[in-house]
C-alpha cells in the first residue's frame, strides 16, 4: 500500500532565548527543538516518545504554530505551513487540531460545553442556530457523552468526561491530523482504556492521522504504527514499532524500554539503569548529545555528532556504532 | 512464621466537607511483616493515600477524622498514643516519601538542614554529627559529591535528585517502615528505574519494610511481594504478587490488568483492542449500597446491589470481595 504523506516536517527548530541582565539581553538559548525530521502519512499515528524535557510537546506545537519555529519547513499536504500569513493560518487549523495533557486547564470553566465544542463552527463559518447545536450533539454522542451535557460547564465532568469533550471539540471541523499532546497522562488506568480506544475508533471512521505525544511507552507502542524517539531536542530512532520494540538499535531506546516497568511479575529482564540524568538543553553535550549516559560512549561520540541514517525497512537511527559493523 | 510489624484493623477515615460525608477509608485492613514490601494499588480516590496518612495520623482534623478501626504498630494502637508520643513514631520509626518532592521538601531550607532536623530531633546528635550522618544518608541513595550537595537548596536539585533526597531524609533514622505514596509517578522512565531500583536495594541492607501506595501494575510486579487493591475506599482483594496477575479474582483486579496497554506483548503479535471498565468511580459522597463496582462490574447479579460482598479468603493468602465467589 502506498502511503500518502499528510505532514513532512524538515529539520525543525526551536530556540528559546534566555533573557538576562538589566536590559534583558538575550543570553543564551534554550535548544528545545534542534532539527527535527519525520513524516506522518494519512491514517497514520505516528508515536513521539521521549523523557519531559525533551522537545516533543515544542515540536508537536511548533507544527500547528501555536508556537513559532525558529527554522525548518513544515509541509501539510504538500502546502508550506510556516510560509502562511495569519489568516490563511487560521483556515489551514481546521485542518490541524490539537488535543491537551490535562483536560482541566485546555476548557474553559465559564463556557458551557456546547459553547466549547460549538465555537470552531462558527468561527469558520461551519454551522450555527439549530444545525449548530444539532452538530454539537451528534459530536458529543461520537465521543460518548449525552446531548444533554452541552448545557453543562465542564467542571462538572470528571477526567475522563473532560477529555473527551476536549477530542470533540478536536474532531468538531473534521480535522485531517490530530496532534495528541499526552492525551491520557492524566488519567486513571480504567478510564485510559476507554479514552485510547475512543480514539482508535474514531480514527478509523474518519480516517484521522495523529501525532501521539506520550512519554508512556505501554501507551504510544500500543497506539502508534511508527514511534520516534526524542532525546534532548533530536529524534535518536524512528522505527515501525514491532521494530523499535523488539530489534532497538539506539542504546538509549534499548535503556528507555527495558526501564519500562512490565506488568507481569514473572517478567524478569534485565534493566539497564542509565546513570545521572538528561543534561540540560541549555548547553547539550558536543558530538552526540547522548553520550554523557550512554555505556557504549567511545572518543567519536564526544566529538562527532551522528547523522541520522536508514538502516533498511523504515529504521533510522543516529548512533555512529549502528548498525553494527 | 514472619514477625508482624503493622496491622490495620478495620480503619475507618471519614470527611465531613460542605457537600457532605466522604467515606475515604470505609473499614480497611491490611498489615506488613517485618521487611515486607507490600503494594497498594488502586485508582485517585480510591482511599489509598488516605489509609497511609491515617497510619501516621496526619489527616487534618477537621474536616478529615479517624472514626473506627485499629492501627497495632509493633504491639501499640497508633490511634491511642498522645500527639508528643506520635511525634516520636513519625519520621523516626514510620517516615513516609511523597510524590511530588517539590511540594515536600521546604525550599528555603537547605537539603542538609532538612534531614539533620530529623536527626537531632529524633536521635539528639549534635550539628556536627548530625551534617555527617546527612552526607552518609545521600551518600547511600547515590547522590553525588554528597559534601557539596548537603549545602544546597531543593530547587538546585534535578526532580530525580529531590526525590533521592527525600528517600535519604527518610531513612536517616533508620525507619522500620517506610510509606511510599507514589514515589515515582512524577519521574520519567529511566529515572523512575533508578529510584525503584534503589528503594529494593536499601530494603537489602537495612530490611526496611515498605508499603508502596501507587496506581502503576507495573510497579507493583517489579516491586511488591504482597498486593492489596482498593476501590472506593475499601480492599477489594489482597494476594501475594504472583497469584494477582496470574489468577486475578476480583472482577476489578481482572478489569484493571486487562486494560492496560503493554509494551511487551502488543509488539509480539496482533493488536488487540483494549479492554475497557465502563462507567466512572462513583462519588465517595454518594456512594451506592452494596459492592461498590456493581454499576461497573461485567458480571453484576441482583444480589450485588442489596448487599456488600465480604472480603473473603478464596485460596490460601488470597482474599477476595465478591459475591461470584458464593
Amino acid at each position: 500500500m502506498a502511503a500518502e504523506t499528510l505532514l513532512e516536517v524538515t529539520n525543525l527548530k526551536k530556540y528559546f532565548p534566555i533573557k538576562g541582565g538589566v536590559f534583558s539581553k538575550t543570553i543564551g538559548y534554550v535548544y528545545a527543538v534542534d532539527g527535527v525530521s519525520f513524516t506522518v502519512d494519512k491514517g497514520e499515528t505516528l508515536g513521539l516518545v521521549g523523557e519531559s524535557g525533551c522537545g516533543k510537546s515544542t515540536t508537536g506545537r511548533s507544527i500547528l504554530r501555536l508556537i513559532e519555529p525558529t527554522d525548518g519547513k513544515i509541509h501539510f499536504e504538500g502546502q508550506d505551513v510556516t510560509a502562511l500569513d495569519k489568516n490563511a493560518m487560521r483556515s489551514l487549523r481546521r485542518e490541524m487540531q490539537i488535543i491537551f495533557q490535562d483536560p482541566y486547564a485546555s476548557l474553559n470553566p465559564r463556557m458551557t460545553v456546547g459553547s466549547i465544542i460549538g465555537e470552531p463552527l462558527e468561527i469558520h463559518k461551519i454551522a450555527r442556530g439549530s444545525e449548530k447545536t444539532e452538530r454539537v450533539a451528534s459530536l458529543l454522542q461520537k465521543v460518548g457523552l449525552r446531548a444533554e451535557d452541552m448545557r453543562k460547564y465542564p467542571h462538572e465532568f470528571s477526567g475522563g468526561q473532560r477529555q473527551r469533550i476536549g477530542i470533540a471539540r478536536a474532531i468538531a471541523l473534521n480535522p485531517k491530523l490530530i496532534v495528541c499532546d499526552e492525551p491520557v497522562s492524566a488519567l486513571d488506568v480504567s478510564i485510559q482504556a476507554q479514552v485510547i480506544n475512543l480514539l482508535e475508533d474514531l480514527q478509523e471512521e474518519f480516517g484521522l492521522s495523529y501525532l501521539f505525544i506520550a512519554h508512556n511507552l505501554n501507551v504510544v507502542e500500543h497506539i502508534s504504527d511508527r514511534v520516534a524517539v526524542m532525546y534532548l531536542g533530536q529524534i535518536v530512532e524512528l522505527a515501525s514499532d514491532a521494530d523499535l520494540y523488539n530489534d532497538p538499535q539506539h542504546p538509549y531506546t534499548e535503556a528507555l524500554l527495558s526501564a519500562v516497568p512490565i506488568p507481569d511479575p514473572t517478567v524478569t529482564k534485565k534493566r539497564i539503569i542509565l546513570e545521572g540524568d538528561v543534561p540540560s538543553p541549555i548547553d547539550p553535550p558536543s558530538g552526540c548529545h547522548f553520550h554523557t549516559r550512554c555505556m557504549y560512549k567511545e572518543k567519536i561520540c564526544e566529538e562527532e555528532a551522528p547523522e541520522f541514517k536508514h538502516i533498511g525497512g523504515g529504521h533510522w537511527v543516529a548512533c555512529h556504532f549502528r548498525p553494527k559493523v | 512464621m514472619q514477625e508482624l510489624l503493622l496491622d490495620i484493623r478495620g480503619l475507618r477515615t471519614q470527611f465531613f466537607t460542605d457537600d457532605g460525608l466522604a467515606r475515604a477509608v470505609d473499614g480497611v485492613s491490611y498489615s506488613l511483616e517485618k521487611g515486607e514490601t507490600v503494594g497498594v494499588v488502586g485508582e485517585s480516590g480510591c482511599g489509598k493515600s488516605v489509609t497511609a496518612l491515617s497510619v501516621l495520623r496526619l489527616i487534618p482534623d477537621p474536616p478529615g477524622k479517624i472514626v473506627d478501626g485499629e492501627i497495632i504498630f509493633e504491639g501499640t494502637n497508633l490511634l491511642q498514643l498522645s500527639s508528643a508520643e506520635m511525634r516520636r513514631i513519625r519520621g523516626n520509626d514510620i517516615s513516609m516519601i511523597f510524590q511530588e518532592p517539590m511540594t515536600s521538601l521546604n525550599p528555603v531550607f537547605t537539603i542538609g538542614n532538612q534531614i539533620t532536623e530529623a536527626v537531632r530531633l529524633h536521635q539528639g546528635l549534635n550539628k556536627k554529627d548530625a551534617l555527617a550522618k546527612a552526607v552518609e544518608a545521600l551518600k547511600l541513595v547515590g547522590i553525588p559529591v554528597p559534601e557539596r550537595r548537603v549545602h544546597e537548596y531543593p530547587h538546585q536539585l534535578s526532580g530525580g535528585m529531590r526525590q533521592r533526597a527525600m528517600i535519604a531524609m527518610a531513612l536517616s533514622c533508620n525507619p522500620k517502615v517506610l510509606i511510599a505514596d507514589e514515589p515515582t509517578t512524577a519521574l520519567d522512565v529511566t529515572i523512575e528505574a533508578q529510584i525503584l531500583d534503589l528503594m529494593r536495594t536499601l530494603q537489602e541492607e537495612l530490611g526496611t519494610a515498605i508499603i508502596m501506595i501507587t496506581h502503576d501494575l507495573g510497579v507493583i510486579a517489579d516491586i511488591a511481594r504482597k498486593v492489596v487493591v482498593m476501590y472506593a475506599g475499601k480492599v477489594v482483594e489482597q494476594a501475594p504478587v504472583e497469584r494477582i496477575f496470574a489468577s486475578p479474582n476480583h472482577p476489578y483486579t481482572q478489569g484493571l490488568l486487562q486494560s492496560l496497554p503493554r509494551v511487551d506483548k502488543d509488539a509480539s503479535g496482533a493488536k488487540q483492542r483494549l479492554q475497557e471498565i465502563p462507567g466512572i468511580v462513583p462519588s465517595l459522597l454518594n456512594l451506592p449500597t452494596g459492592c461498590k463496582f456493581a454499576s461497573r462490574c461485567p458480571s453484576v447479579m441482583p444480589h450485588c446491589k442489596e448487599q456488600e460482598p465480604p472480603l473473603e479468603q478464596v485460596a490460601p493468602n488470597h482474599y477476595s470481595a465478591c459475591w461470584l465467589n458464593h
